[in-house]
């Protein structure tokens, strides 16, 4: 196992300055082309606000957890950070580069951010056995000797708490925790120093779930690794992550450290979330009225004032952007519910 | 909540139900008051949809045993599928976790609630429409007069489970069956969602199961409640006193599982449900259970109470020979 304990120490990730972020986004911004509904035949475009001056910084060996509801633009942001992506305004930076350029460059961008698709069956190879699907990516970046390929695939199998017999099955054969296991080892296999997940413990039976928090959190320590980690579940990102960033029709609407946040929302539509989760015996609160507005169609000012419960005149005329709140938090809210200080 | 006799819309006596060979339910009991709500809890391969689904006789290739008594129609189990007919939307009703899925997506939404009430009341097209604009209203679709002519694919999730809603109530069943009606929505509709579903049920006395995942909505929403495990009952009763006071380990295992915002500490259970054919013969749990005894394996424990002074089946019950 030492292999695992090491690799974030290894010469690799040092030739990069210790000070700059491992992504840093700076005013992202990203319009898709698309036919507005009911359009007919027309050809017409218009554009569609996918990211709106999203400000972000990871930090090596932070977890953050980016949270928000369908249509917020967290897919969106993930393919930016994973350079797959073009933002179509600001700059998307890793380790003080651009993302896109970094990918270009060589391997070594693949190699050190490894991702955790949402659809980890969808993302196996159905003919490959999950020995050969781990053995890939060893081969692709030459993380070992051909003849210690067979060894490291059963201590990453060991790693992620799957039997070695699992490897000679194939991702049909196996339940939908086993499958993001795989795909976790898989992830794994390059060494890399940062992962990137996309909902890897939704849709999944709450023991099951369980297992594979202790798992992610155990790897995220030991490993030292730097997780980016998109869920919708308040829960799972307090427990996973020390912050959080909330989105909300393609824009960040506010960050800080997890239990702060959480603790003393500063934005309603934090507030709103944390109010929506489910907890022991409350009683249920009066939820947010309304619908999330189409993208398309964003309403003037602050673009969550239609459903706010606290909006005021002004939230209808001004955009509020993501400001600084004390000194770790931002929040883009004209009438902030806590004081910065809180 | 003491209970008599006459109160009692559903009782489900020893259900067992095969897949082949295989028991997807072994002897499940419940019983369900007038406008209660209960909730079925339990993670996949518990049989908490196989339930809902028998009620309502929507299984193809089952064989099943046992009975299911709704006050005034008899044993659902032994009744024709023409019988069953009547009662579906009319007695029993049920909402699907995939709303967009279980609306038929060639006809508008107005069509399939508007055929829904004609066929079931008998009313005539403009009645059964007046009454239509007025379901879409009760379950908060504004502007319902333009919504009716929605097709499935232009609502949102929402908006989409809303119209189940609309059409399961339309005909004032008095059995709601729900099936994770909110999984595959946001948090901030979810809470909109449940809400809607128990203000409509408590306001026409009906009761409601809801198959559910998550524990602590359940202790939310629910007057009772049912965990399953393995198509096994492990333990029932009042939700505050079953979450509070369980007696099974696996109520608790389930329990400790939930991760709570703000929880720092999570101590994931080992293992996972045996296959059908290497089921245990008693107690399905005690492959898992950290304190399972030697009989557990082969002797399945009966459901016991637990007050035994307070009694009746409608009380705390627990299925274990060694409880907490």
């Amino acid at each position: 196992m030492s292999f695992l304990m090491s690799s974030a120490s290894a010469p690799r990730t040092e030739k990069v300055p210790a000070t700059a972020p491992v992504f840093e986004l700076i005013e992202v911004e990203k319009v898709f082309q698309v036919r507005p509904p009911n359009s007919g035949l027309s050809r017409k475009t218009v554009g569609l606000r996918a990211l709106d001056g999203v400000r972000l910084r990871v930090d090596t060996g932070t977890s953050i957890a980016l949270v928000g509801e369908s249509g917020s633009g967290k897919s969106t942001l993930l393919r930016v950070l994973l350079g797959l992506d073009a933002p179509t305004g600001g700059r998307a930076l890793y380790h003080g580069a651009p993302i896109r350029e970094a990918r270009a460059k060589g391997r070594d961008f693949a190699r050190d951010v490894a991702m955790v698709y949402q659809d980890a069956r969808g993302s196996l190879d159905p003919r490959m056995t999950v020995e050969a699907l781990i053995a890939e990516p060893l081969r692709h970046f030459n993380i070992v000797q051909k003849d210690q390929i067979k060894a490291r695939v059963a201590e990453l199998l060991d790693r992620v708490g799957l039997p070695t017999d699992a490897g000679r099955r194939y991702a049909a054969g196996l339940s939908g925790g086993q499958v993001r296991r795989v795909a976790i080892a898989r992830a794994l296999a390059s060494e890399p120093s940062v992962l990137v997940a996309d909902e890897a413990v939704s849709g999944l039976d709450v023991s099951t779930q369980a297992q594979l928090l202790t798992l992610l959190r155990g790897l995220q320590r030991d490993m030292n690794l730097t997780l980016v980690f998109i869920t919708h579940d308040l829960g799972v990102a307090s427990y996973l992550c020390d912050e959080i960033a909330i989105m909300y029709l393609g824009r960040i609407v506010e960050t800080g450290p997890t239990d702060v946040v959480l603790n003393a929302p500063a934005h309603p539509y934090s507030a709103a979330l944390r109010a929506a989760a489910p907890r022991f015996f409350e009683p249920m609160p009066e939820p947010l009225s309304g619908e999330i507005p189409s993208p398309l169609d964003l309403p003037p000012g602050c673009r969550f004032s239609t459903r706010c419960p606290a909006a005021q005149p002004d939230c209808g005329e001004r955009d509020p952007q993501l400001g600084r709140f004390g000194a770790h938090r931002a929040v883009a809210c004209l009438h902030p519910l806590t004081n910065p200080q809180a | 909540m003491a209970m008599t006799e006459t109160d009692t819309l559903l009782t489900v006596s020893d259900l067992t139900l095969y897949r082949g060979s295989a028991k997807i339910l072994d002897h499940v009991n419940l019983s369900l008051a007038r406008g209660e709500t209960l909730a079925l809890v339990g993670e996949s391969g518990a049989g908490k949809s196989t339930i809902a689904m028998a009620l309502m006789q929507l299984l193809d290739g089952a064989r099943i045993e046992g009975r299911a008594d709704l006050a005034g129609a008899g044993d659902l189990f032994s009744l024709s599928s023409r019988q069953m007919v009547r009662l579906r939307g009319k007695r029993l009703s049920m909402i699907f976790q995939d709303a967009g899925a279980a609306l038929n997506p060639a006809y508008t939404v107005g069509r399939q609630l508007i055929t829904t009430l004609r066929r079931n009341l008998g009313l005539t097209r403009p009645e059964a429409y007046r009454r239509a604009v007025d379901l879409f209203a009760q379950v908060g679709i504004n502007d319902a007069e333009a919504r009716l002519s929605a097709f499935p694919h232009q609502l949102s999730g929402g908006m989409q489970q809303r119209v189940m809603v609309a059409i399961a109530l339309a005909c004032n069943p008095d059995l709601l069956l729900a099936d994770e009606p909110t999984s595959a929505l946001d948090v901030t509709i979810q809470a909109q969602i449940i809400r809607l579903i128990l203000s409509l049920t408590r306001e026409r006395g009906a009761s409601c199961i809801f198959v559910l995942h998550d524990l602590a909505l359940a202790s939310q929403s629910c007057d009772r409640i049912v965990v399953l495990y393995a198509g096994q009952v492990v333990e029932s009763g009042p939700v505050a006193e079953v979450l509070n006071n369980h007696r099974h380990p696996y109520t608790r295992q389930l329990k400790s599982c939930v991760v709570e915002i703000g929880r720092a500490d999570l101590v994931a259970p080992e293992g996972t449900v045996p296959p059908h054919d290497q089921m245990p013969k008693g107690c399905r749990f005690s492959t898992r259970c950290p304190r399972a005894l030697a009989r557990c394996s082969d002797d399945a424990p009966p459901p016991m109470p637990a007050n035994p002074d307070r009694g009746g089946p409608h009380d705390h019950v627990f299925a274990c020979w060694n409880p907490e």
